[in-house]
Parts: C-alpha cells; structure tokens; sequence
C-alpha cells in the first residue's frame, strides 16, 4: 500500500511544483513570484515529510522547519522591499 | 524599562524549554533543566518588550476553540480548491473593514492571525488606533456576504476573549451578548 | 497487549496513507489556485493553504508511522512555528500588493480600505515634511 500512496503523493506533488514553477516563470509582478516561490518551498518541505514517514525516521524535521523560516524571512524581506520602493522613491 | 513578573514571564519561559526539549528531542529531566536555565538566560538578555497577557486562560475553552478551528481550516480548504478548479478566472473578491471590539495588541494580533490562518481570508492591513482590521475576504460577491465575514471575524474574536481576554473585554462581551 | 495488534497497525496505516494523500492533493491545490486565480490577492488565498492544513496532515502522518510519544511534541513545535510564521508573511505580500496596486479593482465587490487609504494619502501629501507611510501600525 505505501508503494502506492508514494507514487500517488510524488504525482500529486510534481504537478503541483510544476504549476509553482510556472507561475514563478510567468508571473507578472515580483510579489506573484515570491508568493509561488514560497509556496514551492512549502511543496519541499512536503516532500521531506512524506519521505519521513514512509521511511519511519525524523531526520528531515529540522530541514522542514527551516525551510519554513526561509520561506518566511524570504517573502517578508522582499514585500517589505517592494513597498517601501513604491511608497517613497526618493527615501536613500 | 518594567521588567515583567516571572508570571507574566512564566509562559515566554515554558515556551521556550519545549522548543528546547523539542531541538534535542530528548525530555529527560535533566536536560529540560539545562533548557530552563537557558530559558531564563535568554529572557534575561535578549529583554523584548513584555507581551501584556490578561493571566487568564480558560483551558475549558481553549480545546473546543482549537477543534472548530480545525474544522472550519478543513472546510474552508476544501471551499477554497473547489473554488480554484470551479471558479478560476471570475471569482469576485472584496475588502471588508471589521471593526474589533478589544483594543489590547495581544486580541487584534491573535484574532488576525487565527482568521489569516483559515483560507478565504486574509488581513491585507491593520489599523491600530481604532483596532480595526481590513480583511480581504475571497468569493464575496454581495452585501449578504460581506456581513457573513463580518460575523465570522467578530464570533472568531468572541472566542479568543473568553480563552484569554481580560475580565473587563469578557464582562463587556457577556452584555452584548445577553442584551 | 492489544488482541490484534495488526488490525490497529493496518488501521493506522491506512489512517496516515489517507493523510498523505490528502496532504499532497492540497499542495496541488495551492499550485491550481496560483494559476488558475486572476490576481495576486486571490491567489495568496490559495498558496496559505498547503502551508497550514497539508503539513498539519504530513506531520500527523509521520507521528503516526513514527508510533513513539516523543516525537509529538517535536512536530507539534514545528506545525506551530509554521502557524506563526504564515499569516506574518501572507500579511507583509497582502499589504505590499495593495499598496503597490497589484489587485484588479474590477474583481472586487466591496472596498472599505480605499477611502481610508486615499484619505490617509491626502494628508501625507499635505503635510509632506513627515513620513507618509506611518498612518497605520507597522
């Protein structure tokens, strides 16, 4: 049964970085592709987690909780940037 | 600068010893102690402003509270991939300001968080002199819906007041209620 | 000490293979939001949700498959760093966006936030010694 629930998760998860992908390539704002960057993070960290609990062990949970952070760090620097650039372009 | 009491302190430091415990996977007595003297350690150096709890906490509450939140994070995600395959492209959206009744940061940060957290919703900004919070709420297409988030924002704050709200935010939501 | 104890094996099996999936059926659903919305607001609806339910489900499938006590509290940690970290960020995108009016006015029914926004620009231009981007709480 897990042979199948793996194949059936990797399709799931494929696509879904694909569809990520896709959006990071054609986005028409920075923010879209930051947005779809963190959400093919998070399809990362899903991965880890299926692969650790197929395998029975807890090695990957470190990695899943960083890239989490990464993912949060990451999107927060570049809004932070792209609204203060907008609001007020004459700031140094 | 006021330093906290160590009971305002208390759940800051609890916090941190399960993070602690969680890193090393390891809750052997022990090393839970060595986590609480870096706890201590940590609060005392890296002082951050105090985070003004109501030393309230309603347990009773608090489970009932999270299963519902779980639930409805399970509908509206269901409501919400539904929505992406059916609807797509003409979906109508609108922003909503919700006027909150508390004005602690804790109750505006809280219940900005837990309706960020279910899809469908999305706080795009804050105002914190008249705590109001401006919800960007997805498939609301007409009047009816708009009082719908509304509500489901104002029921969402109810709840947090009785698990951690003040006495007074908790007398004043029993009024409303029963009036 | 439990008289079967493959049925309860098989039943927690079945149990976390079923959150798998689902699990990894929401990561696809956030991608099928990312591209088949028509604006940047209405997809970060989308793109918060593999963040929170998914890896509510993942997690709880490891716990299951793991069969120890200990490791609950550790993803329990993990989930809950994730639950503060999403909506601070889901916030920082949603606030960028509205700002730098990345959202199709057309799409929307309703729009308290523009009267106060364009309210709140009027007096930073009026008085333009200040800072005009500190209306509201950062």
């Amino acid at each position: 049964m897990m042979g199948l629930v793996l194949t059936l998760t990797a399709v799931a998860l494929a696509l879904a970085a694909a569809g990520a992908i896709i959006r990071i390539a054609r986005g028409p704002s920075l923010l879209d592709r930051v947005l779809a960057a963190d959400v093919l993070l998070a399809i990362l960290g899903a991965a880890l987690c299926i692969d650790m609990a197929v395998n029975r062990h807890l090695n990957n949970l470190m990695l899943v909780v960083a890239i989490s952070i990464i993912g949060f760090i990451g999107s927060v620097t570049v809004a932070r940037f792209v609204a203060d650039r907008r609001e007020q372009p004459s700031e140094p | 600068m006021r330093r906290g009491s160590l009971r305002q302190e208390l759940p800051l430091l609890v916090w941190l010893v399960i993070v602690w415990g969680a890193l090393w996977q390891d809750f052997s007595p022990d090393n839970l102690l060595f986590g609480a003297l870096l706890a201590v350690a940590v609060a005392r150096l890296f002082y951050l402003p105090p985070v003004e709890l109501s030393g309230r906490f309603n347990v009773l509450k608090a489970v009932p509270f999270a299963v519902v939140f779980l639930g409805r994070v399970v509908a509206a995600s269901c409501q919400v991939f539904y929505l992406a395959v059916a609807q797509g492209p003409k979906v109508t959206n609108a922003v909503v300001a919700v006027p909150l009744r508390s004005h602690s940061d804790l109750m505006v940060t809280a219940t900005g968080h837990v309706i960020s957290l279910i899809p469908g919703s999305l706080v795009v900004e804050v105002d914190r002199s008249t705590s109001t919070l401006y919800i960007h709420g997805l498939n609301v297409r007409n009047g009816e819906d708009v009082l719908k988030l509304r509500k489901e924002v104002r029921d969402t704050e109810a709840g947090l007041i009785r698990i951690m709200g003040t006495k007074e935010e908790l007398a004043a939501l029993n009024q409303e209620v029963g009036a | 000490m439990n008289p079967e104890p493959n049925t309860v094996d098989a039943v927690i099996d079945a149990v976390s293979a079923v959150f798998m999936v689902v699990g990894a059926l929401m990561s696809l659903a956030a991608a099928i939001g990312l591209l088949r919305f028509p604006d940047l607001m209405s997809r970060m609806h989308a793109a918060t949700k593999p963040q929170v339910l998914g890896l509510f489900l993942l997690l709880a499938s490891v716990g299951l498959q793991l069969r120890t006590w200990w490791v609950w509290p550790v993803l329990l940690v993990a989930w809950i760093f994730q639950l503060l970290t999403v909506p601070v960020s889901a916030h920082m995108v949603g606030r960028a966006g509205y700002r730098t009016k990345h959202l199709h006015k057309e799409l929307l029914s309703k729009d308290e936030l523009e009267a106060v926004v364009q309210k709140a620009a009027k007096a930073a231009r009026e008085s333009e010694a200040d800072d005009g981007g500190n209306r509201t709480a950062r």
